[in-house]
């Protein structure tokens, strides 16, 4: 049975930060699901097997977000009292809308390249850049995360949404020519 | 109930008690089963010494004859013998007619979705030809470990959907066998090399077996098998290989479509038998009775055949990227490929996914035999004989999970490749006044139209309390367990009051008919109903009682207070005392209240574990 009162950081012993140290949360993490996963009750009680599939579950679900650089900044963000509306929340940057517009523009022109497959991947190692240069501007906000520092996370996250919505877009588009082979 | 045992690795609870497991490898082509004994694992043979039980059922008048003597028979008796049900396990009617123009059965049209083939000894379901094989596969443990299993672990492709995973469980419960777990056939594959290897990295297993193909990438740390990714086609296989050669030569031999049953099943022997012979020669001859007293005579090359088979092939490399992106891998990131399943024999398999993955691929475990020795492995563990710390298998679902909206959308509620279990939730709301019940179309796959995804089921949840429409909340969660199988529970969240969830399978069997089923089992109408009852509930009971002593032994004292510690030991005493008698229900009554009195003290346990795992971790070590 887990404490389901502890946040995410809590319940991986993990310090309240941005910047996370994915070896040991990926540690703390198989040393939870050793103890709690469900093939360790395989024989047992109804009530055991429930209890560690509960367990099990929020132990999954907080790994799934703490090592996440996107989901982990929103979740910091909300923890910090910052609910973000994403579906209707987006930048203002008109710089960065309109790199936006042109990425956009070169996924849609991939299929008619000689090499489909090698343009979509060079784009999406542009696009991974793009957020990795993002993670970092973020981990500045929130070493002392000041009231503005949140508001410029919050303004760097809905441009990582952004890009992350782009990178889907593009193995979609993989996804699509694999199907048409 | 079996407390959670706190010794130490390697430390078993009752070291003379050696509980018997088994794992099933439940394959298209062939089935195996597999057990660890005296430490190691191995498959386990028939009385003439054959490891292999060829997957095929034939069905006479007065009975039913499984494996090498039904196969042998196939061909005289094609629609009486079923062979590959594998391919037809959790698939609907319509399915079937899409997965080859060619099979050679007679299916029963019927309003039921679930195909029945017609048989002379009556109308069978692809869950009931596979729980023959399956109760064949317990008949030879039980006499090799002599006694009952107690358990088995049964493996199912990775990529093996909801519906089909579902089949599987309930061909288990047809044949009376009590399912451990469901494990996926490359994540078994790699526990059998794993524990040969011991080396911690990132490896591929590329599993191509008769009718089925997976690849997953998983990460091994310290005895924790993490899959990070999977991906395949639960219809691509040997068979298809098969398929190709036997319309090959029927185009050289000028076959017509229209040839008979028994044309075809010796077609498709002759292709299978020209396959495997040119994995060592280079050219394979073939002499194909015409059924008319006439031979057509010929040759195969290797050029030829893999002609034939390599868009097939590099089918299966489509997915492996497709894993491998999932994973956020490159493919020089994977230290090795692990080759499980027969049709990985086939040279151009071994080179295209060689040259794929850029480094000479692994087969050193017998290929037919790697999955079925992974899931004894893991079995042995799961039944209580180790103390199972030592190795962990985090799996995850191979398909999106995703509920119908409008316009006949998919919405996805649980990404593939999300380590399971997992569980989403989703909130809805009602339309009308006075709104009582509402269904929900689940749907497993990856495109965004409804009509391009599987759908696993409708689900109908009634006693919503009435209200005003849109008043209503009604929560509703969607988990997938460590079996991959799904699970949805409702809740109206204003009120607090659960909704009835009524599952109807779009491709499956009901309770009932499963129940059905397991009435109409030859092997159960022969034995007395009551007496086997009565013996499960002791055997559940003595389990009962021996891992309740062990745990109060290990820490009761520790975790209980005197009065506690009382209440557990009064309870458990009544069960001893009915549980030497012969009334079933009063024991089951007394298992129950003794889980009753020891629920606070399984949470005490379930936490000290947690405390034990997380000792010497807290924040304050890195402020």
């Amino acid at each position: 049975m887990l404490d389901f009162s502890k946040n995410h950081f809590e319940l991986f012993g993990l310090p309240s930060s941005y910047v996370i140290d994915a070896n040991q949360l990926a540690e703390r993490y198989l040393e939870l699901q050793r103890v709690m996963h469900p093939d360790r009750y395989a024989k047992g009680s109804a009530q055991e097997r429930r209890l560690s599939m509960q367990g099990s579950i929020r132990i999954n679900e907080a790994y799934e977000t703490l090592k996440d650089p996107i989901h982990r900044a929103r979740y910091l963000l909300s923890l910090k009292g910052i609910d973000m509306d994403l579906q209707k929340e987006t930048t203002q940057d008109a710089a960065f809308l309109m790199e936006q517009l042109e990425l956009r523009e070169q996924l849609a022109e991939a299929p008619n390249r000689p090499d489909p497959y090698g343009f979509i991947s060079t784009l999406m190692a542009d696009i991974n850049r793009r957020i990795t240069s993002l993670v970092g501007q973020m981990a500045v906000q929130f070493e002392t995360a000041t009231p503005e520092q949140l508001e410029a996370a919050r303004e760097i996250l809905r441009k990582m949404q952004f890009l992350q919505k782009l990178r889907y877009q593009a193995e979609s588009l993989e996804s699509e020519l694999d199907e048409a082979l | 109930m079996a407390l959670l045992q706190l010794t130490e690795p390697g430390q078993s609870a009752a070291p003379h008690q050696h509980r018997l497991a088994a794992g099933i490898d439940l394959g298209t082509t062939n089935s195996l089963v597999a057990s660890v004994r005296s430490g190691k694992a191995g498959t386990l043979p028939d009385d003439s010494g054959q490891h292999l039980l060829p997957s095929v059922v034939r069905y006479i008048p007065d009975g039913v004859i499984v494996g090498e003597e039904a196969k042998a028979q196939a061909v005289l008796d094609p629609l009486n013998t079923i062979v590959s049900v594998k391919r037809l396990l959790g698939r609907g009617v319509e399915d079937v007619k899409t997965l080859g123009s060619r099979l050679p059965y007679q299916f029963k049209q019927q309003q039921n979705t679930v195909p029945r083939i017609h048989t002379v000894a009556g109308d069978v379901t692809p869950v009931e030809v596979s729980a023959e094989i399956l109760k064949t596969l317990n008949r030879r443990a039980e006499k090799s470990l002599g006694g009952e299993l107690e358990g088995v672990v049964i493996t199912v492709p990775a990529y093996f959907d909801d519906a089909q995973r579902q089949a599987t469980k309930d061909a288990a419960r047809v044949a009376g066998l009590r399912v451990l777990r469901l494990l996926n056939e490359p994540t078994s594959a790699a526990v059998a090399y794993g524990l040969d290897h011991g080396s911690d990295g990132i490896h591929a297993i590329y599993d191509l077996g008769g009718g089925t193909f997976d690849i997953s990438i998983l990460r091994l740390r310290r005895g924790v098998f993490e899959v990070l990714s999977t991906g395949g086609d639960s219809a691509l296989g040997g068979d298809d290989f098969d398929r190709l050669v036997a319309e090959w030569i029927m185009q050289q031999a000028g076959i017509d479509d229209s040839a008979d049953h028994a044309m075809l099943r010796r077609l498709m022997r002759d292709a299978c038998s020209a396959k495997e012979t040119l994995t060592t020669a280079e050219v394979a001859p073939l002499r194909v009775d015409l059924g008319n007293g006439d031979y057509w005579e010929g040759k195969l090359t290797r050029e030829g055949f893999e002609q034939l088979v390599e868009a097939l092939v590099r089918k299966t490399l489509v997915s492996c990227r497709r894993a491998l992106r999932d994973a956020g891998l490159r493919p020089e990131e994977i230290e090795d490929v692990v080759l499980v399943g027969g049709s990985t024999r086939v040279p151009l398999v071994r080179e295209l996914v060689g040259e794929f993955f850029r480094t000479r691929p692994l087969a050193e475990i017998d290929p037919d035999r790697v999955v079925a020795i992974g899931a004894a492995v893991q079995a042995d563990v799961l039944v209580g004989n180790k103390s199972g710390e030592e190795m962990l298998l985090l799996d995850v679902i191979p398909l999106s999970l995703g509920i119908e909206t409008m316009g006949g959308l998919v919405e996805k509620i649980v990404p593939r490749n999300t380590t399971i279990p997992v569980a989403r939730a989703q909130e809805f709301t009602t339309f009308k006044d006075g709104q009582i019940a509402m269904a929900i179309h689940v749907l497993q796959g990856e495109r965004e139209l409804v009509s391009d995804c599987r759908s696993l089921a409708h689900f109908e949840l009634r006693g919503i309390p009435s209200m005003v429409a849109g008043g209503a909340r009604i929560k509703v969660t969607f988990s997938v367990d460590a079996d991959g199988l799904l699970g949805v529970e409702a809740r109206e969240e204003s009120s607090g009051v659960k909704a009835s969830v009524v599952v109807k399978p779009s491709y499956g069997l009901t309770d009932l008919e499963i129940e059905e089923m397991l009435r109409d089992s030859i092997d159960h109408a022969a034995e007395d109903l009551e007496a086997r009852g009565l013996r499960e509930r002791q055997v559940e009971a003595n389990r009962t009682i021996e891992a309740l002593r062990a745990a109060l032994d290990e820490d009761g004292e520790v975790l209980l207070d005197k009065t506690e510690y009382q209440a557990i030991e009064e309870q458990l005493d009544k069960l001893i005392e009915v549980s030497g008698g012969s009334d079933q229900q009063a024991i089951k009554q007394q298992i129950d209240n003794l889980e009753k009195a020891c629920e606070f003290y399984v949470e005490r346990r379930m936490n000290a574990s947690v405390k034990k795992a997380m000792a010497g971790h807290s924040v304050k070590d890195f402020e």
